[in-house]
């Protein structure tokens, strides 16, 4: 009861502060950019190899299929997004220490986080949805217009669809974690940015390079999450040939990591004194 | 509306690494009057205010609600109504920061404009509260308290950033709550602010108590004393001297350890003084509280953090009081 209680007031949180609907556009705005742009591209490539091939630009290998590469965008670029905001949810009541009156109207502090985690799990996946809206109205609109096969058809595309939300739920959560683990928001904030920008690409291009490594690679949290999707321009970009987790190992992946963090911070930062 | 319940605070001790911020402290705080929790900054008001809100966990002894901890209190909000520091999300609206934590505590969103209408914001209730001024945060912060029509009221600093209406108004509410019965225990750092809002007092200095009583129990421990000034300084002196009287000197005259001021008169009269003042320093109560929180502090352990070192009453040195500000209780020139 309590809980549901929590879990409304988390959801009036959210959606009562303009931050929610500023990352929504951001994400809309870079997938549709990503996802579309790209989509035209190699969609025009596509469709005039000579053309291509006179200014230097290689296709695509052939047997990659375009459009769940263009659709994925959503997740594989998009998941920054529920990850700062599920951030932003823990670290701004230690910023603008609400935590005072949070906790005077809901005292169990494990009720409270536990609410954050499921509200921001949501809230993943409802930018997920938008991202997917985004990436598939713009990629497909790409491939329809030069006559290649957009994917719609099949249920494999809608499959992939359906894990990418999933895994931006789960972003959201990873998000919680974080926060409550580093809660100064600056640095959390620096932390996302540094680690889903820079230095999560370059330890997976670095673990590709060796067998061993690349082993322990898969279970980093973008290739976990690539794994889960599906899809992943990054698998073709850069690091084809490297074999990645089973998608629902990526799942579990990622829900490990939401929770792990989660019950961490639950144990330390959370219970600390309120002052 | 809840019935008001006594807050118990039994030997209650916090230590923050090294340094003690409540030592041993014990008082109780009775429905139906206002009490006012006072001492200087960095007392420990504020970490025992914490303590009994269950946001710090004390070192030892208890903090309660008549015997409950506020963690084990059924419905909270409708128990006791909490102000503390006055801190919310700038970028969120009055009205959306009261039903936020009205849901969170199962309250009827419908209770928000009727908080609003009570502190007096309801015009500004879809303003962002990043534009509020500060003493808009603190009706703010009080439309807080009132959400769950709670018997316990429990203010930090309250008056802190007011203006004289929002004093005025604030006095009238607190002692409308009290006569409600409701428990009203409203922390300051200024006797002078709350001297015409509270019935009973509980100062603490250094994390320990060193008074707890009516308003008037502590005016009496303060002998009144009497100011008297003249053109000419020097005969004054003189004849108060002469008619075997202790002053200090101060801008505005002599401060006289006498409580007639006939006597006073009477000396200078037969000194041939002429005299520009004299009058009885009507309110000793201010003196009386520096004097118990006493002795210039080095350091200040605990709630260092509100109000600037410049406002602090403990910085005055208790012997010598400033002649034309603190002391002219009546006036209350803050």
């Amino acid at each position: 009861m309590s809980f549901f209680r929590a879990l409304g007031a988390e959801f009036q949180k959210l959606l009562t502060t303009r931050m929610w609907w500023l990352l929504a556009i951001l994400l809309a705005a870079y997938v549709a950019f990503m996802a579309g742009g790209l989509g035209a591209l190699f969609s025009w490539l596509g469709a005039n190899p000579d053309a291509a091939a006179e200014s230097g630009s290689a296709p695509l290998p052939a047997d990659v299929e375009l459009a769940p590469l263009l659709y994925s965008f959503a997740s594989s670029i998009g998941y920054v997004f529920p990850l700062l905001l599920g951030a932003l949810a823990v670290t701004s009541e230690f910023r603008h220490k609400t935590l005072t009156p949070t906790f005077l109207a809901e005292p169990h502090r494990t009720v409270v986080l536990s609410a954050k985690l499921v509200s921001q799990l949501v809230a993943g996946a409802v930018l997920g949805a938008i991202g997917y809206a985004v990436s598939v109205g713009s990629a497909a609109t790409a491939l329809a217009g030069f006559g290649l096969e957009t994917g719609l058809d099949s249920s494999d595309t809608w499959a992939l669809i359906g894990r990418g939300i999933l895994a931006m739920a789960l972003w959201g959560g990873i998000g919680v974690g974080l926060g409550v683990l580093v809660t100064n928001q600056v640095a959390a904030v620096v932390i996302v940015i540094a680690f889903t920008q820079f230095l999560e690409p370059i330890l997976r291009f670095a673990a590709s390079l060796n067998d061993v490594t690349a082993t322990v690679g898969r279970y980093l949290p973008g290739a976990a999450s690539d794994a889960l999707v599906g899809a992943s321009f990054y698998t073709v970009a850069a690091f084809g040939g490297t074999e990645t987790l089973d998608w629902w190992q990526g799942g579990l992946v990622l829900l490990g990591i939401a929770l792990v963090t989660t019950a961490i911070g639950a144990a330390t930062t959370w219970r600390r004194d309120v002052s | 509306m809840a019935d008001g319940i006594p807050i118990e605070i039994t030997g209650l001790s916090k230590h923050f690494g090294a340094v003690t911020a409540v030592d041993d402290l014990s008082f109780t705080v009775e429905p139906g009057r206002v009490t006012g929790f006072l001492g200087p900054n960095g007392a420990g008001k504020t970490t025992t205010l914490r303590v009994l809100l269950g946001l710090v966990r004390a070192s030892s002894g208890t903090a309660t609600f008549g015997g409950t901890p506020y963690h084990a209190l059924p419905r909270p909000l409708e128990t006791v109504g909490a102000a503390l520091d006055a801190n919310f999300h700038p970028g969120r609206t009055a009205r959306n920061h009261l039903r936020v934590y009205a849901t969170a505590a199962g309250l009827p969103s419908a209770r928000v404009p009727v908080v609003l209408e009570q502190v007096g914001l309801a015009e500004f209730a879809e303003r962002r509260v990043g534009g509020y001024s500060l003493g808009m945060r603190q009706r703010l912060a009080l439309a807080y308290t009132l959400l769950g029509d709670p018997g316990v009221f429990v203010l930090d600093e309250p008056i802190n950033g007011l203006d004289p209406e929002g004093i005025r108004w604030i006095r009238v509410f607190l002692q409308t709550l009290a006569r409600e019965g409701r428990t009203v225990l409203v922390s300051s750092h200024l006797l002078s602010e709350v001297q015409q809002s509270v019935d009973e007092v509980v100062i603490i200095s250094r994390g320990r108590l060193v008074k707890r009583g009516t308003l008037a129990s502590l005016e009496l421990d303060s002998a009144p004393r009497t100011i008297v000034d003249s053109p000419d300084r020097t005969a004054l002196a003189t004849a108060l001297d002469s008619a075997g009287l202790e002053y200090d000197a101060g801008r505005s005259g002599f401060i006289v350890d006498e409580p007639d001021p006939g006597r006073v008169g009477h000396a200078a009269f037969v000194g041939g003084v002429e005299l520009s003042a004299l009058h009885r320093l009507k309110s000793g109560l201010e003196e009386s509280f520096l004097s118990l929180v006493g002795e210039a502090p080095d350091e200040s352990p605990g709630d260092a953090s509100n109000g600037s070192p410049g406002d602090d009453p403990a910085e005055a040195p208790a012997a010598a009081p400033p002649v034309d500000e603190a002391p002219a209780g009546e006036e209350d020139a803050r």
